[in-house]
């Protein structure tokens, strides 16, 4: 073996109750990073992944991203004159030519595209109320652009096409007003208009934010509701490739004018989330981590502290001052490295737990267990900081140990 | 011929608020087959002198030459590696790694050198420890042996590269007449037979007797450099080399 590594593996071996110590604490922080980082990222994936199973890819929006610019300022830009009170001209909203639209996303991008007509409406069954948001869909365009075929438990999207009045209810919606398939729900929407409709599914995402509020009817029956005939709000669209959501929904803003978002922008508070929980997350284990460096700190100032006399011996037999500096800083590495390994284990070992783990929550989404991200980069990442800070830590006391005078220890002693 | 090494008009000062003059104007040189003992009262500069020959002090004046060659120049790791090929140091006090058997204490300076297999620096140990009357003892560490068993590993692993001169500091301190006897004729014959330069440290006239020559230092000076009153050894009359 190499001399260097055994002069210092001897002193940890003469050492065992502080081996293990600063040991067992860079194994915590490394177990815990890896149990965390698994739990956080398969969570967090899980998320992401449901909303884009409920969300179509890109959305065209009947808005602007800034509010239109009033024709006086047009006029007499840098004028003199300033208007106060100016309201927009109200109009009635909605894509217009939303059929040229599609027709050219379709050639232009190859997308797969839906219209919907979306809008609020206020569900009655008995004594109970809900206000719902009301979605017109076209069947056989939206189940290819949302897959929503798979979320619908009960019931079936078709039944939309041939009963008269369906309306498909999400399960958190339909439990709170007591529906049951084929019951009979009256319906009104903010202009008045009322329509009583049948209950013909039932769909489920798992996301507690689209099943208590979400209902779909047809497109026709939600343009009759809103008063819109003819009127749709949103394009909906679906890409190959779901990262590359972003670019394109920028692109296809620029040319049409209408807002256009992306699922990820869409969702960006969901994100932002994610991020602060990462950071919360992150920033515990980093922590732990510093907690087994002071460790690691600790026990090489000390074995250089009472290894003087041997550094000196070293020094005199003819090592240089990067043998002595070299023997320090692979106790730190082996201190860490051996951390790291048995913080693999016991990271192994917590994300098996909490594999295991069976409970009934209701949050953000409905989870039974917790979703694990299974990842070897997680190891390598916990093991390579533990190991550049072990590193780091023994860097300081390694310095001094090399800069020892091996004449003053010598005169010293005698 | 060249010195082994040379000391040329070398002065050792500790600076501070009151500096201490160890040695002063010291001008010596030891040839390659000199046995040479350094004398003098207590406090005399002695260790002091011993450091700076063997590279491990700096002269604040002056310069040290090994071989021939001027050392001022040199880096700290210059230094330390004349002293790891041609530098044994015995202490005036016993220094052995604590964790580390007598074997392996004379093993590590081989290993850091590498010029030998780590079979063969085994075998050298083993020989050169046999040598100090230790063969039964190689395998333990330092606390489990006396203060003169663990001068004698010091002694074997000063010898351990080879080295062509050897410092000692009264390696005979903690050893009974015998074992004195038995160290200083190790000495005598690493520098008749193998042309080693042996520097030691004594109190004891009997033992400083057996050198070739003695350098007596008084106040940091040297008062007799020795060269006056040389004397061969008596070859003959001595056992098997050591360990080389
Ligand atoms: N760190 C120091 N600070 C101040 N003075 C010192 C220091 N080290 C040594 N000295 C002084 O330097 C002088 C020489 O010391 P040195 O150890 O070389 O003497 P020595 O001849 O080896 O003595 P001994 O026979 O007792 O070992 C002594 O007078 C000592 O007091
Ligand atoms: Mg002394």
């Amino acid at each position: 073996m190499n001399l260097k590594l055994d002069i210092a593996l001897t002193h940890l071996k003469f050492r065992k109750r502080q081996t293990l110590v600063s040991v067992l604490g860079v194994a915590m922080g490394v177990g815990f990073f890896i149990a965390i980082a698994s739990l956080m990222q398969g969570f967090q994936e899980d998320i992401v992944r449901r909303v884009i199973d409920n969300s179509p890819h890109i959305t065209m929006k009947d808005e602007f991203r800034d509010a239109p610019r009033q024709p006086v300022e047009i006029a007499f830009a840098g004028g003199a004159i300033a208007l106060r009170g100016v309201k927009p001209k109200t109009e009635i909203r909605g894509i217009r030519r939303a059929g040229q639209i599609m027709q050219a996303l379709t050639i232009w991008q190859g997308l797969t595209v839906s219209q919907v007509l979306s809008g609020q409406g206020f569900l009655r069954y008995g004594s109970k109320e809900r206000s719902a948001t009301i979605t017109g869909i076209e069947p056989d365009r939206e189940r290819l652009v949302t897959r929503i075929d798979k979320d619908i438990v009960q019931g079936s999207l078709d039944a939309l096409k041939t009963a008269g009045n369906g309306i498909i209810l999400g399960r958190g919606l339909a439990r709170r007003l007591a529906l049951e398939m084929n019951d009979t729900v009256t319906v009104t929407s903010p202009t008045g208009v009322i329509l009583r409709m049948k209950v013909v599914g039932i769909s489920h995402t798992g996301v507690l934010a689209f099943d208590e509020v979400n209902a779909y009817v047809l497109l026709k029956k939600n343009q009759i509701l809103q008063g819109k005939t003819n009127i749709v709000n949103q394009i909906r669209m679906r890409a190959d490739d779901v990262n590359a959501a972003r670019p394109l929904a920028a692109k296809i803003e620029a040319r049409f004018g209408y807002r256009t978002e992306s699922w990820d922008e869409a969702n960006e508070g969901v994100f932002g989330v994610f991020f602060i929980q990462n950071m919360i997350m992150y920033s515990v284990t980093s922590a732990i981590l510093i907690v087994a460096c002071f460790g690691i700190f600790n026990i090489i100032s000390t074995v250089i502290f009472e290894k003087t006399r041997d550094i000196a011996i070293m020094k005199s037999m003819g090592f240089a001052e990067g043998d002595i500096r070299g023997i320090f800083l692979l106790e730190g590495l082996a201190l860490g490295a051996l951390g790291a390994l048995i913080g693999c284990a016991l990271g192994l070992g917590l994300t098996y737990i909490l594999s295991i783990i069976r409970f009934k929550a209701v949050g953000l989404v409905e989870i039974q267990q917790f979703i694990l991200k299974w990842s070897v980069w997680h190891y390598v990442i916990a093991s390579a900081i533990a190991m550049v800070s072990a590193v780091a830590a023994a860097y300081i006391p390694s310095r001094r140990a090399a800069k020892v005078n091996p004449v003053e220890i010598v005169r010293g002693a005698a | 011929m060249t010195p082994a090494v040379e000391a040329k008009n070398v002065t050792r000062v500790l600076p501070g608020t009151v500096p201490v003059t160890l040695v002063r104007e010291i001008d010596v040189a030891i040839m390659p087959g000199e046995f040479v003992a350094i004398t003098g009262p207590s406090g005399s500069g002695k260790s002091s002198l011993l450091y700076l020959l063997g590279l491990l002090d700096r002269p604040s004046g002056g310069a040290i030459s090994v071989h021939g060659e001027d050392t001022s120049g040199l880096s700290g790791d210059g230094l330390a590696a004349l002293r790891l090929k041609h530098v044994g140091f015995v202490f005036q006090f016993h220094f052995l790694l604590p964790e580390f058997s007598a074997l392996d204490n004379v093993v590590v300076p081989m290993r850091r050198l590498g010029r030998w297999t780590d079979k063969e620096a085994r075998e050298r140990a083993e020989r050169l420890l046999t040598e100090v009357g230790l063969a039964d003892q190689m395998r333990k560490r330092p606390d489990q042996m006396s203060g003169g068993q663990r001068q004698r590993v010091a002694i074997a692993r000063s010898m351990a590269n080879d080295p062509d001169i050897i410092l000692a500091d009264e390696p005979t301190g903690s050893l009974d007449q015998k074992n004195g006897h038995i160290v200083f004729e190790i000495f005598a014959r690493l520098a008749n037979d193998y042309r080693k330069s042996v520097i030691t440290v004594t109190h004891d006239p009997h033992l400083a007797e057996q050198t070739h020559r003695q350098i007596h230092l008084v106040d940091g000076r040297i008062v007799d450099d020795g060269n006056g009153a040389k004397r061969t050894f008596d070859e003959t009359a001595l056992p098997a080399p050591p360990g080389v």
